[in-house]
């Protein structure tokens, strides 16, 4: 009786169509029963080569390519690019575009967070959070087809401003809609953020320490959950930035310790209340200001050689445009740095010794967006 | 009815089967169309609690949105999966049918209409219950896919470690009671509602709770949804099921909701009777015991659309660290405290209404609540950018286009 009952480790596939992966990505999961042993990211299904197209295409006409980057929060990656370009060319960006530009963009802030923390609740199981938050979504993409005429890929900042003004009513619409989310969050709040079962899921898992943080090169929201208070928007403030009052919340370790998918879900509703802040403070600017809204800026650009590197704080963290020009009518070569990805490379590390549904929550917590992912 | 056949000449014999069979029939029947009823019940309530409208083409509401679901789920193409087992792929649904409508032997319409009132009503209803389990791992297993796998595996880990509180949270009625008949358990239970099994004392109401929460966890809702988790497992144990072996296993699923419901309202909420009206009459008493089973039904739907689920883990520490235990704390308990009201019944009398009392100030408390959330629930801002003009050229934009 030498025989001995070998186990082996069971390989499941997780996607890239599997419904928690939100759009395709892939895990190569080796499992020991439920709990996970090593998980292999593997990306590369949603490359649209974004960056070449860059090579073919005119200055303005890469915008609304740029809304493909990352779908969620089409307004930031505009407003990244076309800072990117305006630095390359020297060019002047009104004041009151300024002020657009960044109401435009704390609302899709607001609602990139929004989706984000919807989809990690339904990847726990609660799925009613989910559709309050999309409805809410809604509200926000309604305000921005009043300002752009789309209500996903909005192509509204362009190189030198913003394509249109807001129209009349604009800003009392917004105001109502600010003073109805405060409610909506706080309904939110009570349905899930307090949720013992909810707590119990996320607390304590997937802790990445502020050190592994840093290492692994995380940005935006996964990064200051860990502690680290990072934001591009204090940092190197850009835009009308400096003069607004707002503070980067960091990760406290309210049900945990500092750094777990709790503390990363947690913060993105903090930083909801942040932009709201931003927002209420925006449209008094607003109001106050007049002017053109878009600068003196050439249909046919060509900037000087030279290269840029450009950060913004866009809802997935600090994404980065680099562009080389060598002075002819569309860029040499673009990069774009996404928050996605470093973020996708931590859960090779963080998940082995969880639950094949933590990973879904880690996911869920990273708020890994499948296009910005590839680009 | 037997007694109508017997007097149109039939022996007894004949008569008892005929009898069976017709009655075999009406709650088969009964039951797939209220499972098909469920599915609207619930679509129709989750869209409520989602701002949305559900189901409402088909027929009256949406009524009969399950009868085109379920005609287009029998004309659907069945596939088997490679590399499955046949015998066993085909059999597993109809095993969790089968253990769901075996349950209906037992299960009550009213003190005197009960299919079959057996002494041990209560420990068939348990212990047949249990087939369920058998086909959803048999479905795991045959499948032969990792996803069902794992739903099956979890399914009988968590369906078998569940059993045990069920049953131990049911074992306080039967003292109450004294019997484990459904038809004796219902009788026992007077038309007051501190009369009723649940109120009797604060063990018989844990008691009941637990039941509660164990067979929620039993029949795979919110929050014990694990073996069929869709953001983990895709769809769990019925990963490779189509067509009307898929709408077998919805059968199995929603017919499980009113087995709970119907369980719950005949061992711990007075079956038929209410407030001024003993289940006598047969068909008020079913009425009223639709009516209780309908609102415990209600409550399922109401978790499943409010809650997140468990982990496996967690769901397991659940229900071995702290269901289990506090059903022992309710049997002993409720044997303690028997013993101490034996002589005296106004003991027993005070407990049940103090019982009563704090139920319906907490529910003066839940429905004080309900209203100030509701009044400041954020009303929706109609920012429909319906009045929408596109905005003219601006000057600089015209000068822009001149200068090209």
């Amino acid at each position: 009786m030498n025989k001995q009952l070998t186990t082996q480790y069971m390989t499941i596939n997780m996607g890239p169509q599997h419904p928690s992966t939100h759009g395709v990505i892939r895990f190569i999961v080796e499992t020991d029963g439920e709990i996970i042993h090593k998980c292999t990211p593997d990306v590369g299904y949603l490359h649209r080569s974004i960056e070449k197209i860059a090579e073919g295409v005119t200055w303005q006409g890469f915008v609304p390519y740029t809304d493909r980057v990352d779908y969620l929060c089409a307004m930031n990656a505009n407003w990244a690019y076309s800072t990117a370009v305006e630095k390359l060319i020297g060019a002047e960006v009104p004041r009151r575009a300024e002020v657009l530009r960044v109401l435009s963009a704390e609302l899709n802030r607001i609602s990139s967070h929004l989706v984000a923390i919807g989809t990690c609740a339904m990847d726990i199981g609660a799925f009613t959070p989910f559709i309050q938050l999309l409805a809410e979504r809604e509200y926000i993409n309604d305000l921005l087809e009043m300002l752009s005429g789309a209500r996903l890929t909005y192509n509204y900042i362009c190189i030198g401003g913003v394509m249109h003004d807001a129209p009349p009513g604009w800003i009392d619409k917004c105001e109502e809609f600010v003073d109805h989310f405060d409610l909506a969050m706080e309904q939110m709040n009570r349905l899930v953020t307090y949720n013992r079962i909810f707590i119990n899921r996320m607390a304590n898992l997937a802790v990445i320490p502020a050190e592994m943080a840093i290492d692994y090169n995380l940005v935006g929201p996964n990064l200051r959950a860990s502690g680290v208070k990072s934001d591009v928007r204090k940092d190197e403030p850009y835009s009308i930035y400096p003069e607004l009052d707002f503070e980067i919340p960091i990760g406290k370790g309210v049900e945990g310790e500092v750094g777990d998918s709790y503390d990363r879900f947690f913060l993105r509703c903090e930083e909801i209340r942040e932009s709201i802040k931003i927002i209420r403070q925006g449209l008094k600017l607003l109001a106050g200001t007049d002017g053109p809204i878009k600068g003196k800026v050439k249909n046919n650009i060509k900037p000087p050689v030279g290269h840029i590197y450009v950060r913004h704080e866009t809802p997935r963290g600090d994404t980065g445009y680099f562009i080389q020009s060598n002075g002819t009518t569309s860029p040499n070569r673009l990069k774009i740095r996404s928050g996605s990805f470093t973020a996708m490379s931590i859960i090779e590390a963080v998940a082995p010794g969880t639950y094949i549904a933590d990973l879904v929550a880690i996911i869920g917590s990273l708020d890994v967006v499948a296009p910005e992912l590839d680009r | 009815m037997e007694s109508l056949f017997i007097s149109l000449g039939l022996s007894e014999d004949l008569a008892i089967f005929i009898t069976a069979i017709i009655v075999g029939t009406i709650l088969i029947h009964f039951l797939a169309i209220f499972a098909g009823f469920m599915t609207w019940i619930e679509r129709r309530l989750a869209a409520r609690f989602q701002f949305r409208c559900g189901p409402n083409r088909v027929g009256p509401q949406g009524l009969l949105q399950w009868l085109a679901d379920a005609v287009k789920l029998i004309i659907k193409e069945e596939i088997i999966p490679q590399g499955a087992d046949q015998t066993m792929f085909r059999l597993a649904p109809f095993m969790t049918v089968v253990g769901v409508f075996a349950t209906f032997v037992v299960l009550p319409w009213g003190p005197n209409w009960i299919p079959a009132d057996l002494d041990v009503g209560l420990l068939y209803l348990i212990s047949i219950t249990a087939l369920v389990v058998i086909g959803i791992l048999m479905a795991g297993w045959a499948s032969n896919s990792k996803w069902a796998l794992l739903g099956g595996m979890r399914a009988a880990a968590q369906i078998v470690s569940y059993e045990i509180p069920v049953a131990m949270g049911l074992l306080p009625a039967i003292l109450i009671a004294g019997s484990l008949s459904m038809g004796g358990l219902m009788r026992a239970q007077g038309w007051l509602p501190w009369d009723w099994i649940a109120f009797q004392n604060p063990f018989s109401m844990l008691a009941f709770l637990i039941f509660f929460v164990g067979s929620i966890a039993e029949s795979n809702r919110v929050p014990f949804d694990l073996p069929e988790a869709e953001s983990e497992l895709v769809a769990g144990f019925f990963t490779e099921y189509t067509g009307f072996r898929f709408a077998a296993f919805g059968l199995a699923e929603f017919g499980n909701c009113w087995v709970v419901g119907a369980t719950a309202t005949a061992v711990f909420l007075g079956g038929g009777n209410l407030p001024g009206f003993l289940g006598e009459n047969a068909l008020i008493s079913l009425l009223v015991f639709s009516a209780k089973t309908l609102f415990m039904i209600f409550v399922l739907v109401w978790l499943r659309w409010t809650l997140p689920r468990f982990r496996i883990d967690q769901l397991m520490e659940f229900s071995w660290k702290y269901l289990l235990p506090m059903s022992f704390v309710a049997f002993f308990g409720q044997a303690v405290f028997m013993l101490i009201s034996w002589d005296s019944p106004m003991i027993q009398q005070v407990v049940s209404h103090a019982m009563f009392l704090g139920f319906l100030g907490l529910l003066f408390k839940f429905s004080t609540r309900v209203v100030a959330n509701y009044k400041e629930h954020a009303t929706p801002v109609n920012s429909r950018a319906t009045d929408y003009v596109a905005p003219p050229v601006t000057e600089v934009e015209a000068e822009a286009a001149v200068a090209e």
